[in-house]
Order: structure tokens, then C-alpha cells, then sequence
């Protein structure tokens, strides 16, 4: 079909404009793709109406700040605190709405109130790619571990290797990751003296200049170890007993009984056939531990005084700066939207059953 | 008369055998997985020491200046902090309110989830659309930065409008595993006969098809208690919602901002906490293994 036209392209007229245009509204690309947008554009508006609802309007409150501390007129406190959070107070709420969509379309986020002058977008931009590449690696690392041990799990069953795994995961699934990090802290750090937590602070050394030396890339993993140790550290087991779980329901398929029957290596069964089908469940978790980890780096990053956005937004939420608070919370939950999508496209790609078939699920 | 009050007597001893039997029973059952039921005892043994512990070791409120950052000792088993006060009764003290608010919000999550969730799978079209839709765009939304900004409405002390707070945002996951049994229970035969008879459509949700669920319920209450935990005690970890009163969560918090972690005398007063908590986190998870052989039949093989 899709092949026959696009041999004839330009001859086609209205009635196959209009296949085309259902191929590709049928597609699971576009309707991901839709359903991104769609859930951007609530959590957009979610977020404009919920700092409005706040108690004390902060928007009035900065105005009442500037009246009392500046001796400003109402209507120059009112100007200045419109230039901060990049609202027209004069507009009616629905317009003001409008205009907060377009600022966030042109990428303009506001103004910190407690550092005037500088952008949110610089903020962002500051300190977003040090989160991205720590929990972005906890994840990845996590991900491969976890899944290499329940593979091993599975296949060792009722062994007393199997057994303490199973013991381990479920411990370190259950405890909560802010514990784990200032467990992390107080015996390898304070007890045993095992790491200088002092200097692993904040995301690279002084005076380091980034590039893509050794050295550079050496420093911002000695900052950034204890961080991406505890989202393994609390990661990984869920991943492993999921694993084994459906390597164990993957082992009693009749694909892999064939497989065997024909003789193939089992290094490459255990791959190609077991493997590959049994991490595909491994990727619809994958969604709701993106959205997971993202908001314990929040905690995580507290607790190491890592530089990254999760840190921001709650000393943001703690010092009442509302436009800093307003982008950070925007930009992390953007960057899990974004990586759900990523997680679908991947998952389409590993089981083409979901191409082939337009439905989920 | 006598005779029919000796009736009457044997009756409610009946009833009283009944339920005793049915609790054995019950236990029997949990006892057949030996981490669950070990978890079961570890979660009666916290609640009971929480709820019940006060009324007999007071809080040690008194500041002795003499008595700073003791080691544990028979007479303070976790040790002093950093008043001199006994760590041991700020956490007999401390557990109550973590657990009350664990229970409200699990509460209300299960109630939306298995509401909505049965209701969605059960209709089917444009509700089943605009459940999932909002389901989807909950989930997504990264839950503990949204309550980190949503923590400016909690009140001084207010328990349980935390409690309803994190029970609001805590059901999607739980809501399309509700959603997916009802798609499945909807076509089995015992619906279909109860369609037949034509009992109603409050008939088949809450006589076949929840009870068919309970399994699913009752572990994700479990569950979601043990996500209220942990989004709460890491508010009131990071300081972000104003609660006083002596409580698991405010313990780690005072530790953290004086420096407890750092030295290595006080490392009982930071830990007392943590464990417990832990501890408290790994037992709901372990008993809701035997859960699962109580309230799902199928999985009783050795019957």
C-alpha cells in the first residue's frame, strides 16, 4: 500500500491526500505525538492556575512587598512585579493566559525575585543538564544491572544465590531513596570515613572548565557518585524482581522450547529469545520510574548539596520564588513527558506487534 | 424463659466461635508465607507500639544539659540527643502521626481508584476516554515536586488535609490496574448471568465484580500507605510543610539541620528514625505477600 504510492506522488489528487492523511493519524508515532502535546499543554495550564490559587497570591504579595519596603505607587510596584513574573496584572485572567503561552513559546520564563535580573531560562539552563546526567545514568545503570541479575535470578531459581537476591531486592526496593542517601552519608561519609563528602559537593570542582578531557570527566563523576550510587542503590531491585519475574514466564514460552529444539547456542537464546521478550515489561515500568526518580532527585539532591534543578526548586519553594519555582517545576515535569515519549518509541521499536496492530496495550 | 435465654447465649457464643474461627483461619493462612507473616507481626508490633506505646512511656520533654548525645545505655535504649532527652520515647511518640496520615491518604486513593477505575473499565467509551486521559496526565506529573509546591496550602499541624493531599494524587497507577480486572471480570460467565438475571448495574460492581478484586485492593492499599509515608516524612524532611509535634519525619529533619549526621556520637539520633521508618516501610511490603494468600483463593495450592 504505502509503497505502491509513493511511486505515484504528485498524480494523486484529494483521495489519496486523504489516505495518506489517515495513515498517518492511524500511526503510533503521531498519536504519541498528540498525546505529548496534549499533556503538555495541561500541565502548562495546571501549573499558571495553581500559582494563582496559592495562598496569598504571590503576585499581590510581592506587590504589597515593594509598597511597604520601596515606598513605590501602586502603579509602579504593580509594573515592576508584572517585569518579574512576566504578567500584565491590568489583563483580565484570561488574557494574562494567553500571554503566559506565548511567553513560554519564545522560552520566557520570568525573572527571579530574589536574584533580580536573572532570567528563569538561565537558571534552567545553569543547572537542568547536571540532573539530566545523573539520573539519566542511575537509570541506565540501574536498568542493565538489575536486568543482568534477574536474568540470572530466573535462571538459578530455588538456588541460595536466587534466594539472597530476592532478600536484597526486596530491601532495597522498599526503603525509601532520601534514607538510603543519608545512610550513604553518615557510614560511608561520617562513620567510616570511606569518602570525603565534604568535597563532593555541588556538580564539578572549582576552576574545573568543561570539556572533554579525562580529567573533566573524571570530576563531575567523583560529584556526582553518591547521587547516582542511591538511585541505583534504590532502583535496581524493583528492576530485578521484575526481571525475574518475566524471565520466568518467558522460559515456559514454546518460542524458546523450538529454539532449543533447533539446536541453537544457549548464549543466543538466552539473548535473542528470552531476554528481548522479557525486558519488554521492563519498559512499560519504565514510564512511571522516570516520573519516580525524577522527583526523589528533588530529595537526593538536598540531602548531597548537588547542583542540579531538583535542588532549585525546593530552595525556590522554600524562599517563596514563585517565577524560579514556576519554570523548574515546568521544566521537570517536561522532561519526564519527554522521556515517556522516548520510553514509547523505544518500546514500538523492540516489539513491532504495536506498530503493526495501531492499538496499545 | 431460661431456656430461650440459654439459646440466646449459646447463639452469641456461636457467633463468637465464628469469628474466632475465622480469625484462626485467617492467620493460618498468613502463617503459610513465613516473610509475610514475619512482616505481619513487624506491622502489628509498630502500630501497636505507636498507638498504644504513649500511654505508658511518657514523652521525655526535659532539657539535661549533662546528658547530651548519650550512648544507648538500658536506660535510654537509642541513646539521648542533643537536649539530653531520651531518643527511645520520641520514637514510641513519633509514629502515630506518620501512620494516621499513611492511613488517610491510602484510603482515598483506593476509594477514587477502584471507583473511577471500575466505572471506567465497566462503561467503556467517551467516560472510559476522559478517566484515562486524566489518569494519564496525573501519572505523568512527577508526584513529590508537584506536592513540594502544593505543600503551601498545608496548615500548622493540619494531619489530615496532608493526609487527603497525598491520597489525591496517589491513585492513577492504581486506577488502570482496577481498570484492566473490570475489562477481564467484565466477560466472564458470572457477570454474564448476572446481566441475564438483570440485577442492576450497583449489583454487578459491588457484589461480582469488586469482591473479584479485593486481591488487587487491598495490596494497593497497602501499597499506597507506604507511598503516603514516604512522600510525607520527605516533606517534612526538606521542611517544607509546618508540623511540630514529635514525629518520625520531624526527628530525621531536627537531626539533619543541627548537624546530627556529622558527628559520631550523635549517630543515634539520626539513625533511630531511619530504621524506623525502614522498618516500618519493608514490613507493609512484606505483608501484603500474605495477603495476597488471604484474599486470593487461587493461590492456596496447598488446600
Amino acid at each position: 500500500m504505502a509503497t505502491a504510492e509513493l511511486t505515484q506522488p504528485a498524480a494523486a489528487g484529494p483521495g489519496s491526500l486523504r489516505k495518506w492523511a489517515t495513515i498517518i493519524v492511524r500511526s503510533y508515532l503521531f498519536r504519541k505525538l498528540l498525546k505529548t502535546a496534549f499533556t503538555v499543554f495541561a500541565v502548562t495550564t495546571i501549573i499558571f492556575f495553581l500559582i494563582r490559587l496559592l495562598p496569598g497570591n504571590p503576585v499581590e504579595q510581592y506587590v504589597n512587598f515593594l509598597l511597604v519596603n520601596y515606598g513605590l505607587t501602586y502603579h509602579e510596584a504593580l509594573d515592576q512585579a508584572a517585569a518579574l513574573f512576566s504578567i500584565d496584572l491590568d489583563q483580565p485572567l484570561a488574557l494574562q493566559y494567553v500571554q503566559y503561552l506565548g511567553n513560554l513559546l519564545r522560552g520566557d520564563l520570568g525573572t527571579s525575585i530574589l536574584s533580580p535580573g536573572t532570567e528563569v531560562s538561565a537558571i534552567i539552563k545553569r543547572f537542568l543538564p547536571w540532573t539530566l546526567f545523573s539520573v539519566g545514568t542511575g537509570l541506565i545503570v540501574s536498568f542493565i544491572i538489575g536486568m543482568a541479575l534477574g536474568l540470572l535470578m530466573a535462571y538459578r531459581r530455588e538456588s541460595p544465590l536466587d534466594h539472597v537476591l530476592t532478600v536484597l531486592a526486596s530491601i532495597l526496593s522498599s526503603v525509601p531513596d532520601y534514607l538510603v542517601g543519608i545512610m550513604l552519608i553518615v557510614w560511608l561519609g561520617v562513620q567510616w570515613k570511606l569518602v570525603p563528602i565534604a568535597q563532593m559537593r555541588g556538580s564539578m570542582s572549582p576552576g574545573m572548565q568543561p570539556n572533554l578531557s579525562f580529567a573533566f570527566i573524571k570530576d563531575i563523576f567523583f560529584h556526582a557518585a553518591l547521587p547516582i550510587a542511591t538511585y541505583i542503590l534504590t532502583r535496581v531491585g524493583t528492576w530485578m524482581l521484575s526481571m525475574k519475574s518475566s524471565t520466568i514466564a518467558a522460559l515456559e514460552e514454546d518460542y524458546v522450547t523450538v529454539a532449543r529444539a533447533r539446536g541453537l547456542k544457549d548464549s543466543r537464546i538466552t539473548t535473542a529469545y528470552v531476554g528481548r521478550n522479557a525486558s519488554l515489561p521492563l519498559f512499560t515500568q519504565f514510564a512511571i520510574t522516570v516520573g519516580f526518580i525524577m522527583g526523589g532527585s528533588v530529595l537526593i539532591e538536598s540531602i548531597f548539596q548537588y547542583q542540579g534543578i531538583g535542588r532549585i526548586l525546593i530552595d525556590s519553594v522554600q524562599q517563596r520564588d514563585y517565577p524560579v519555582m514556576q519554570g523548574v517545576f515546568l521544566i521537570i515535569t517536561l522532561a519526564v513527558v519527554f522521556a515517556n515519549f522516548f520510553a514509547d518509541i523505544l518500546y514500538s521499536w523492540l516489539d513491532p506487534r504495536i506498530k503493526l496492530g495501531g492499538q496499545e496495550e | 424463659m431460661s431456656n430461650s435465654s440459654l439459646a440466646a447465649s449459646s447463639r452469641t457464643s456461636g457467633l463468637l466461635g465464628q469469628i474466632w474461627g475465622s480469625i484462626r483461619t485467617t492467620l493460618r493462612l498468613m502463617s503459610y508465607n513465613r516473610v509475610g507473616f514475619i512482616g505481619f507481626i513487624m506491622v502489628l508490633l509498630i502500630v501497636g507500639l505507636s498507638f498504644i506505646g504513649p500511654e505508658f512511656i511518657p514523652l521525655d520533654t526535659k532539657t539535661k544539659v549533662d546528658q547530651i548525645y548519650l550512648p544507648p545505655s538500658w536506660e535510654h535504649p537509642f541513646g539521648t540527643d542533643h537536649q539530653g532527652r531520651d531518643i527511645f520515647s520520641q520514637i514510641v511518640h513519633g509514629g502515630k502521626d506518620v501512620i494516621y496520615v499513611g492511613v488517610v491518604a491510602a484510603v482515598l486513593s483506593t476509594l477514587i481508584a477502584v471507583t473511577f477505575g471500575t466505572l471506567s473499565g465497566f462503561s467503556g467509551g467517551w467516560v472510559d476516554t476522559v478517566i484515562m486521559t486524566i489518569t494519564d496526565i496525573v501519572l505523568t506529573i512527577p508526584r513529590f515536586p508537584l506536592l513540594a509546591v502544593l505543600a503551601a496550602f498545608v496548615t500548622l499541624n493540619n494531619l489530615a488535609f496532608l493526609g487527603l493531599l497525598l491520597g489525591a494524587l496517589s491513585w492513577p497507577t492504581l486506577l488502570r490496574a482496577v481498570r484492566s480486572q473490570a475489562l477481564s471480570l467484565k466477560e466472564r460467565d458470572f457477570v454474564e448471568a448476572a446481566r441475564a438475571l438483570d440485577l442492576g448495574t450497583s449489583h454487578i460492581i459491588f457484589r461480582e465484580i469488586v469482591p473479584n478484586m479485593m486481591t488487587y485492593i487491598v495490596i494497593s492499599f497497602t501499597l499506597s500507605m507506604t507511598a503516603a509515608v514516604y512522600a510525607q516524612v520527605g516533606l517534612v524532611f526538606l521542611g517544607l510543610v509546618p508540623i511540630s509535634a514529635s514525629n518520625w519525619g520531624v526527628m530525621i529533619n531536627l537531626a539533619w539541620v543541627r548537624g546530627a549526621i556529622f558527628y559520631k556520637d550523635s549517630l543515634w539520633y539520626i539513625m533511630a528514625p531511619v530504621l524506623a521508618i525502614a522498618l516500618f516501610q519493608l514490613s507493609v511490603i512484606t505483608l501484603t505477600r500474605s495477603l495476597e494468600l488471604v484474599f486470593n483463593p487461587r493461590l492456596r495450592s496447598g488446600e
